[in-house]
């Protein structure tokens, strides 16, 4: 057993006991931690899939952002009127016997690989030169499934319209209700100054670095959103309204500059979301740029949550 | 037993728990917290057919990572509305549930704009 | 079937048209949000009418040719890259929601319109850009011809679906919009689990690909059953029906009238793409059986419980979970005795044109239910006297969508049902059979509950609470109409169903 094997089954086990001790812990707010802690050894456990791309994703977002909401929406649940709804030991014994059955299916699955793995990555690789990307999951997200991406973009957008959408009247074009700590710690004050210049240098670097290396627009932007909340949290900029007029242009930028490049490929290319030949890094290059932007304010006024206050004239 | 195979066993363990949270919790927050674990599984089985793929001098079939990262932020969005949702919930109710299963024919039920 | 044997896909002639189905939503949506309140309902005013004719050019191209319309998006040919792909059973989907879409769109000018110059207000701000997205999700749905790409338009189609629910704020409709959000969350999960063993199995998640590639093993059927349990939930098929009446019932006329006429359908069809297209001959006898057996159980439990409401609204709901039921009779009866596949046959046909009949018939008594609604400032059933002397072409279009949905000529229900009959009849399963005329009484029932009651006389002369535009209540008519006379495609397009279905493609022309 080398000291790799040890370590994988050191870490499967902490998963999964933190696993399970979130489902079963009774005090939500300790669920929570459990969860954040959670994210970040999931995340190694992608490094040690050999995905970095997905383990920065994952620890960025699977961890950190959605850690942030869980535990924001926690605070303010301390003191809601709990669930009198309980849930008897039949059903409870049902539902678990279910949940194995599906656990053992999956495991089989997993268990019984096909004798010769079929896979796309030479032929990811084989056409990766013509785009000029170095990172292949970036090829696969920008160049072969741009698709898939271009619309994950607009799922984005829609839902960040279906948390504005949920406002009272009285408070529409108001400001997001994220709970700012100003003057409360004076620690965090100093990390909001500190932090967001390096955020922001680290940012650009993931972004840029995207398109050869691991990295991009994903975790790029969710390093400028972490940034952000950060510094609206500790109370140094103020959460804007929904109403400013840098607002909605800087969420859309990124996928209608990607949505122009897809259709200037029926023309200047051979097809929707095809480059022309020469042109594909720059291209995509540019679209990350945008979409880094707008995934970064995405995501934060999805962490920011609701709007509650209304606009002050 | 490879590491990716490890992983992937944990996946599926992952999806158990997961779905076993999702379905007994009866608090809204726990819910979409165990969907979280559940997703986070799913995500792992991808991550073992990307690796058990690991050939032409990569690490793994770069399709399914590429697949994953959509997902993850697909799940993100979706945990937001969630907790956009319950907090809303919150502030018209004080509580924060999911009501009785049959919400039937009760006269607050059904509306019109 | 071996591949070799097969052309790759190409672009064909026309099939830019597929892209723009895609894009044009998604621009209208991307534009709307960034223009602001103001616009919004002028951009659908535009968009929505030109997705009619470009579903109605897409319609008559894959009729006329008899074959799909293909795309390759990006130039990439699967199993790198993503194909769009309209063959009949999309064509015919994409041009009916279209017209429902459109209805609905006319139907809420009156409680979404926006003056010019007024400020940005929330709820129409968000409906006209959901009404998009809604329509570009489901375009997807019946266009992506790979499962992950499906995967990412039904979440589209989620996202775009639950804030409707709740678009008036009262905290019954969040609490329905919650449910319905972890209900959807549940089954994308489970669906999104199933794609990545198929793409474990096969390192493509193409729909054609895959077809001529998949074989039984144990990742395959894990995969395809937990998919498919991921869709009856976002479909609410019963059991997993419980997040819908809430949802449907609470939520405001013209967002009913799509979430039950649109939405449910995108998640059926991918159903019906998994077990049709990619795996014909997995579902076997005993599955097909369960599916079968699941509608009838939606289809005697949603009318009992349809029968008990004492809310128009309500009862509507509950009646789209009895239907829905019905979509699943025609896996048993499509199943071909002999090679145990399911086939592209009579009953594949019946059972989207009932779904296409359900989706024009449910919209249009939706739609009724919100005139009724605001005239009578209640939807309480009991106390429905007098309303059809009040309000009589609403009171019409309403009793035309129950026609349908029983399923009398020359209805769009009659035909579904009768070519569902006939493939019962011939394949000897006639207990379908008593569950679809026991389904039809049931409807009569409750349609005779709420119509009766309606043409009561009230004791005193009804004084409508607001004036009702004409043009709503002609919305809902035309709808009832089309749902009316949409068994007359009997005469005309109804083979377009049949058209460019992959075995016909890969047996050649039949």
């Amino acid at each position: 057993m080398t000291i790799f094997a040890v370590f994988d089954i050191g870490l499967v086990v902490l998963i999964l006991g933190i696993a399970v001790s979130t489902i079963a812990a009774r005090d939500a707010f300790a669920a929570v931690i459990g969860f954040v802690v959670y994210g970040l050894l999931l995340s190694i456990a992608w490094v040690r899939l050999a995905a970095v791309d997905v383990a920065l994703t994952e620890a960025a977002i699977g961890g950190g952002m959605t850690g942030m909401l869980m535990l924001g929406a926690v605070a303010r649940l301390r003191f809601a009127g709990g669930n009198d709804i309980s849930i008897s030991l039949p059903v409870r014994f049902a539902t678990a016997v279910l949940c194995a059955l599906v656990a053992a299916g999956l495991a089989i699955a997993v268990l019984s690989p096909p004798d010769a793995i079929p896979t796309l990555a030479p032929m990811v690789m084989e056409n990766l030169a013509q785009s000029g990307l170095g990172n292949p999951v970036a090829g696969v997200l920008f160049v072969y499934r741009a698709l898939d991406t271009l619309l994950e973009k607009v799922v984005l957008i829609l839902a960040l319209l279906g948390v504005w959408s949920l406002a009272p009247d009285s408070v529409w074009g108001g400001i997001p209700g994220l709970r700012v700590y100003a003057r409360r710690s004076s620690t965090l004050t100093f990390l909001a100054q500190l932090l967001p210049p390096v955020g922001i240098v680290v940012a650009i670097y993931m972004c840029w670095v995207g398109a050869k290396e691991p990295g991009g627009a994903f975790q790029g932007g969710t390093v400028l959103a972490a940034m952000w909340l950060l510094v609206m949290i500790a109370g140094l900029k103020r959460v804007p309204s929904i109403g400013q007029p840098w607002l909605r242009p800087l969420l859309v930028v990124g996928p209608v500059i990607f949505l122009a490049i897809g259709l200037a490929g029926m023309v200047l290319a051979n097809a929707f979301l095809a480059y022309p030949p020469g042109y594909a890094k720059p291209l995509i290059v540019a679209v990350e740029v945008a979409l880094t932007l707008s995934i970064g304010v995405a995501l934060g006024l999805l962490a920011a949550g609701p709007l509650e206050q209304a606009q002050q004239q | 037993m490879n590491a990716a195979t490890l992983f992937g066993l944990s996946g599926a363990a992952l999806v158990g728990i997961g779905l076993y949270g999702f379905v007994t919790n009866p608090e809204p927050l726990r819910k979409i917290l165990a969907f979280n674990l559940l997703g986070s599984g799913v995500f792992l089985v991808f991550g073992v057919v990307s690796r058990r793929a690991a050939a032409s001098g990569l690490g793994g079939d770069p399709v399914p990572q590429a697949m994953v990262i959509t997902a993850i932020v697909v799940a993100f969005a979706a945990t937001a509305m969630a907790i956009a949702l319950v907090l809303r919930l919150l502030q018209e109710t004080g509580r924060s549930t999911l009501g009785a299963d049959s919400p039937g024919d009760t006269d607050r039920v059904s509306g019109n704009s | 079937m071996p591949e070799a044997n097969v052309l790759p896909d190409a672009t064909t002639t026309d099939g830019a048209l597929l892209v723009l189905a895609i894009v044009s939503p998604a621009a209208g949506v991307l534009l709307s949000f960034v223009l602001g309140g103001q616009y919004a309902e002028r951009i659908a005013a535009v968009l929505l009418p030109s997705g009619l004719f470009l579903a109605s050019i897409i319609f008559v191209d894959v009729w006329r040719s008899g074959d799909r319309l293909i795309y390759i998006v990006g130039d990439w040919t699967p199993p790198l890259g993503i194909a769009l792909r309209a063959d009949g059973l999309s064509a015919a989907m994409m041009m009916t929601m279209a017209i429902v879409i459109c209805a609905v769109a006319i139907f809420a000018l009156a409680d979404f319109g926006t003056r010019a110059g007024s400020a940005e207000a929330r709820a129409p701000f968000a409906f006209w850009i959901l009404l998009m997205a809604i329509w570009g999700a489901m375009n997807m749905v019946f266009l992506g011809g790979d499962l992950f790409t499906l995967y990412v338009a039904i979440e589209l189609l989620t996202f775009a679906a639950v804030p409707l629910v709740c678009l008036d704020g009262r905290a019954e409709t969040l609490q329905a919009a919650l449910r319905y959000l972890l209900f959807a969350l549940l089954g994308s999960i489970l669906y999104l689990v199933g794609t990545a063993l198929l793409y474990g199995s096969y390192a493509t998640l193409d729909i054609v690909l895959l077809s001529r590639r998949i074989h039984m093993e144990p990742a395959t059927l894990v995969a395809a059953a937990l998919m498919t349990i991921g869709l009856f939930a976002k479909t609410a098929l019963f059991p997993l029906h419980l997040w819908l009446p809430p949802a449907h019932a609470g939520a405001p006329a013209a967002a009913s009238a799509v979430l039950s006429a649109v939405v449910v359908k995108g998640s059926f069809f991918i159903v019906v793409r998994l077990w049709f297209d990619v795996m014909p001959g997995m579902l076997g006898p005993a599955g097909a059986q369960l599916f079968g057996g699941l509608g009838a159980a939606a289809i005697v439990f949603g009318s009992v419980v349809a029968l008990q409401q004492q809310r128009l609204k309500l009862l509507i709901a509950y009646s789209t979970v009895a239907q829905i039921g019905y979509l699943f009779l025609m896996f048993p009866l499509a199943l071909d005795t002999v090679s145990a596949e399911l086939q592209s046959s009579g009953a594949l046909t019946g059972g989207m044109l009932q779904a296409i009949s359900h989706a024009t018939a449910k919209a249009a008594m939706f739609m009724a239910a919100g005139i009724i609604y605001a005239v009578l400032g209640h939807d309480r059933i009991a106390e429905l006297g007098g309303v059809a002397r009040a309000i009589p072409m609403t009171i019409f279009a309403f009793a035309l969508g129950g026609v349908s949905l029983i399923g009398l000529p020359p209805s769009g229900g009659f035909l579904a049902k009768w070519l569902l009959l006939e493939a019962a009849v011939a394949t000897g399963q006639w207990w379908w059979a008593i569950v679809m005329l026991a389904g039809g009484l049931f409807t009569s029932g409750y349609m005779f509950i709420v119509l009766s009651r309606a043409v009561a006389p009230s004791g005193e002369p009804l004084k409508p609470r607001v004036a009702v535009p004409r043009y709503q209540e002609a919305a809902a008519l035309a709808l009832a109409l089309t749902s009316l006379l949409l068994g007359l495609v009997a005469f005309g397009p109804v083979d377009i169903l049949q058209a460019g279905r992959l075995e016909s493609m890969l047996v050649g022309p039949r």
